[in-house]
């Protein structure tokens, strides 16, 4: 964990220095691509107005991201139990994935205002298909040993499900969580570049529409340092929900 | 266990993807007793174990499985595997009652940590089974068999993956605590077969034989001369065999 910790931060510094080489060798002017110093003087000086922004963008992210995996986890429990819910539901799924999120925002902007709440209904509908389709394959996936051993102990549909299918696709379900915590803040920006009057989404527009680029690129790096620092929370919270469940990298291959 | 335990016959054909696996079989399960099947892998043990208890075979049965007291089969039946089957993510404990569990009853405390220590797993009641040896896990798998409480035990090679002295001790405390129970013992270990046997029955292509040179009573010493006699004899039965 340390180490991986050690090695995040290195590489940041190597991506920063990158940066730097590339503004000092082209010599683009700073309203095209501002210097990480540049960046950094953004943020110190607008820390009040990026901070009251991504506060608002980490609530419509947080709740989104609950929203969905409860909503994502029990559709996946009712595409177990309900063959009428797969075969309606499993084509619609693919379906919507079809239909490109940036192309429903607006709509929902329009049905849901410009208030968190399209935000929010943008970050759930991101993050539903990643979750439904990682949990409904881990619970299709129990050891059918074990399947074999609860039939013989006369055990129900329903207990099956909840103690055995449910329990052995927690480590699916994390996965699924991971994936929706790295979705989550891009449904989010999405929804306020639609149209909302907070949020980072909302203002790197802004930052745009009038040429602060180090602004932009400021709220830009707090919105990568919110879903990375989210991204490791939900890992670890997702590998203590299935901690006897074994995790190997690929050093040994 | 509050019931007497019941004999089995087995009658009828058997198809898989369209091929006759077996035609015309017919094994009879003696009561109280082990019965085990022997025979090369592949030929349908098995497949005959898990018709027994009703589960998925792939193929086609049609045919009769009755009991000697002609109650039902399926809801007497506990069964244990080559794998132990125990669920990672609970502890021992948790997995001995697991049956009371799926079964929406209040386990049997007293009896569940009563099994776990005639197995000799009380030190590790709270451990899961990535904590445990091989032969651990199939005592633990051994405790939940029996937490079932059910007269008919179907065994299919749960000692196969074991070494060669936890494999005998663990043939042991299965004998003693399966005792009075109709076994079902499914093996390709021509040793097992004679040390736990009432009844050896081989499994080939050709059908089922009865192997009759088996002598005295179970649990055979392992190390015995005429233990050892009966081994090599099977074993050459199991080698005569048509392809």
């Amino acid at each position: 964990m340390k180490s991986r910790f050690i090695d995040g931060l290195l590489s940041a510094c190597a991506a920063l220095a990158l940066w730097q080489a590339i503004v000092w060798l082209t010599g683009v002017p700073p309203f095209i691509l501002p210097g990480p110093g540049g960046v950094l003087r953004a943020l110190i000086d607008n820390r009040a107005l990026i901070a009251e922004n991504a506060g608002t963008t980490i609530i419509e992210v947080l709740i989104g991201l609950v929203l969905g995996a409860a909503i994502g986890g029990a559709t996946a429990l009712h595409l177990m139990i309900s063959p009428m819910a797969r075969r309606l539901l499993l084509p619609l799924m693919v379906f919507s994935q079809a239909i490109p999120i940036f192309a429903l925002a607006p709509i929902l902007t329009l049905w849901l205002g410009y208030g968190i709440i399209s935000k929010i209904a943008v970050t759930v509908l991101m993050i539903f298909f990643p979750v439904v389709s990682t949990f409904y394959d881990g619970l299709r996936r129990t050891d059918p040993g074990l399947l074999d051993l609860a039939r013989t102990m006369g055990a129900t549909p329903m207990s099956t499900l909840l103690r055995l299918r449910l329990p052995a696709a927690l480590p699916a379900f994390g996965s699924g969580l991971r994936l929706a915590a790295v979705y989550a803040p891009i449904g989010a920006v999405i929804g306020e570049w639609v149209g909302a009057s907070k949020g980072l989404g909302y203002l790197m527009l802004l930052a745009n529409g009038r040429s602060k680029v180090d602004l932009m690129f400021a709220a830009l790096f707090v919105l990568a340092a919110f879903t990375v620092i989210l991204h490791a929370v939900i890992s670890i919270a997702a590998r203590r929900m299935a901690d006897w469940s074994k995790e190997t990298d690929g050093s040994g291959v | 266990m509050h019931e007497a335990p019941p004999g089995l016959l087995l009658q009828g054909d058997f198809h898989h993807a369209g091929q006759p696996l077996f035609d015309g079989i017919r094994l009879g399960i003696e009561a109280g007793k082990w019965t085990c099947l022997v025979g090369p892998s592949g030929v349908g043990k098995s497949t005959l174990l898990r018709l027994i208890a009703d589960l998925d075979t792939g193929g086609e049965f049609s045919g009769t499985i009755v009991a000697g007291d002609e109650r039902p089969v399926t809801a007497r039946v506990a069964y244990m595997a080559q794998t132990d089957l125990l669920a990672p993510w609970l502890d021992v404990y948790e997995n001995v009652v697991l049956g009371a569990r799926l079964r929406g009853e209040t386990p049997d405390r007293a009896r569940a940590e009563r099994l776990i220590a005639r197995v000799g797993l009380e030190p590790h009641r709270h451990k899961r089974p990535a904590s445990l040896s091989g032969g651990m896990r199939q005592r633990a798998a051994l405790a939940r068999m029996l937490m079932e409480d059910r007269p008919l035990a179907l065994l299919d090679e749960p000692f196969a993956a074991l070494d060669a002295r936890t494999r005998s001790e663990m043939q042991e405390l299965a004998h003693e605590m399966l005792g009075g129970r109709t076994v079902v013992l499914v093996t390709h270990d021509p040793a097992e077969a004679v040390r736990l046997a009432d009844e050896i029955i081989i499994v080939s292509a050709a059908g089922l034989s009865r192997y009759e040179n088996l002598e005295g009573q179970p649990i055979r010493a392992a190390e015995a001369a005429e233990t050892l006699a009966m081994q090599s004899d099977l074993l050459r039965r199991l080698r005569e065999l048509p392809q």
